[in-house]
């Protein structure tokens, strides 16, 4: 009895080690796969139309959404900020704090999560029913790198739009909290945008950019990686891709929000 | 000018190819037959490198696949033509733009000269007015037909087909046949056909190879295929068993 249950131990941990190892291959595989994706942005040639296409792809469908998200956003800000401010009598303060919290935080982390729901999973399913249907194999055997025409086209894109559409969430989202904190509530137009540029630096608006960047090169990695792998990693067929799907968008929201924090606490 | 040496590979435990041996002289074509899922298509994703064998080895024009890597293994592809089994037209393109991808990605044609390779092409493999279709739009016959019309565009010197002539009607099916024929006079390419249309592509090839369980069980000729008295083989190629 004792010899069976050290056996069944053993199994259970090996099991664990087995799982642990395959984890860490996977993540070291995931790594590898953003350095190639690097590399071969260096390497000519570009394909320029593809890059093109991408950014109305990844940035022009997305842009109604943002539009939306930004507004509501503003709006909420403009109600929520009121509503804490008067309460210490210091509404004139809105302005900064709408604009503060928009171009440091909510414009760039919920811009990225629009776009990895919407563009992210595309990517992902496009490159996935391309993977499982062999046609990522057929380039491969014509001697061209799917790297180069797969990846390296929408991380260009993402990194020319994403900052873009950050800043039309920005713009529409302060007009939002103007619409709410100035017409409706009553606070001064000249308070609400004068006291926001006097509290808002050039550094404030840098550490929106260079969030909306990095959260960019997560999304084409993270949904680019999960389609490229679709069939390896997760299993085969349209369910595979499915699966995929669910994967890279459940990962991208985890790994901006995380490094959202990382970069707040840390870096600024 | 293709050398397979004891080829091993298993997927999660299955062993799907089991020390298979197996050699194609320059400017030979053969065919290679055997049941569905003995691992047909698995022995030729292995001479272009698409897989890695568990052992043994691949050598394809004296370079052992497993040591390529880069602009090596590249190099070595475009002299190389596949033709998978599910078509992999790109389906974002029309056929016209599928045919016209290697040129264009590949070669410093015009593309006046480009669109003339294309159509002759096209027209070759009888697709002639469906050039701005979408593989979506095509029947599985036209896929095929398409996907032989872009494997052939770049006169590669070795050339794979997996199953050409599966899910054509036997007109078609012939033609291709005649098509695949054609060429191979026109560059002489060293071939394997993978098919299942026994007895017609006997006429145009050198050998055939029997894959069974894992290894070769037969090769040779096909009048040596015919007569051979090994029950397996006599059930693919034997007269009762034509297909
Ligand atoms: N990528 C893969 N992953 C797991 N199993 C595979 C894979 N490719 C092929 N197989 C298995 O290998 C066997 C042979 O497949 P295949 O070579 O496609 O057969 P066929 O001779 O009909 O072309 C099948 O049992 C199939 O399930
Ligand atoms: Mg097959």
């Amino acid at each position: 009895m004792a010899t069976f249950a050290r056996l069944a131990d053993m199994f259970l941990l090996r099991k664990l080690g087995g799982a642990g190892l395959e984890y860490l291959y996977r993540m070291g595989v995931m790594g590898l796969f953003l350095l190639k994706a690097f590399f071969y942005v260096f390497i000519p040639p570009l394909k320029f139309i593809r890059v093109v296409k991408r950014v109305h792809f990844i940035g022009f469908q997305s842009m109604l959404v943002i539009v939306l998200t930004g507004g509501f956003t503003g709006m909420v800000l403009g109600f929520q900020g009121y509503n804490s401010l008067s309460k210490f009598g210091s509404e004139a303060f809105l302005g900064p704090m709408v604009g503060l919290s928009l171009i440091k935080e909510m414009g760039p982390v919920l811009t990225a999560l629009v776009v990895a729901g919407m563009a992210g999973s595309a990517i992902t399913a496009e490159i996935g029913i391309m993977r499982i249907t062999e046609q990522v194999d057929a380039m491969e055997l014509m001697g061209l790198n799917p790297y180069r025409y797969l990846v390296v086209p929408n991380l260009l894109a993402i990194m020319i739009s994403l900052p873009l559409l950050t800043a039309i969430f920005d713009v529409i989202g302060i007009f939002g909290g103007f619409l709410i904190g100035v017409k409706l509530l009553g606070v001064g137009t000249g308070t609400y945008f004068g006291e926001m540029a006097s509290y808002m630096a050039m550094k404030d608006i840098m550490e929106g950019v260079y969030k909306s960047l990095s959260f960019g090169i997560i999304i084409v990695w993270v949904c680019c990686f999960k389609g490229y792998y679709t069939g390896v990693f997760t299993g085969f067929g349209a369910e595979g891709v499915s699966r995929a799907t669910i994967q890279a968008v459940v990962l991208c929201f985890v790994l901006i929000l995380a490094w959202d924090y990382f970069m707040t606490s840390l870096l600024f | 000018m293709i050398k397979v040496e004891d080829l091993h590979k298993s997927f999660d435990g299955n062993e799907v190819l089991k020390g298979l041996t197996l050699e194609v002289k320059r400017g030979e074509v053969i065919a290679l037959i055997g049941g569905s899922g003995c691992g047909k298509s698995v022995l030729l994703k292995h001479v272009v490198g698409l897989m890695k064998p568990d052992r043994g080895c691949v050598i394809v024009d004296g370079k052992d696949l497993s040591t390529l890597r880069g602009r090596n293994l590249m190099q070595l592809r475009d002299r190389l033509g596949f033709l998978f089994q599910g078509g992999a037209l790109f389906d974002s393109m029309t056929v016209f733009e599928n045919v016209a991808f290697p040129l264009k990605e590949k070669t410093k044609l015009s593309d006046d000269l480009i669109r003339e390779r294309v159509f002759q092409e096209l027209e070759r493999v009888s697709l002639s007015g469906s050039e701005h279709k979408y593989p979506s739009q095509i029947s599985g016959g036209m896929v095929k037909r398409a996907a032989l019309a872009r494997a052939l565009v770049t006169d590669p010197e070795i050339m794979l087909f997996d199953e050409p002539t599966t899910g054509l009607d036997p007109v078609i099916g012939l033609a291709i046949l005649n098509l695949i024929n054609a060429c191979h006079e026109r560059f002489s390419f060293t071939g394997i056909i993978v098919t299942h249309a026994i007895p017609k592509v006997f006429d145009i090839v050198d050998r055939v190879v029997m894959v069974h369980e894992g290894v070769i069980r037969g090769d040779g000729t096909p009048e040596e295929l015919m007569d051979s008295s090994d029950p397996v083989i006599q059930a693919f190629v034997g007269n009762e068993g034509a297909a």
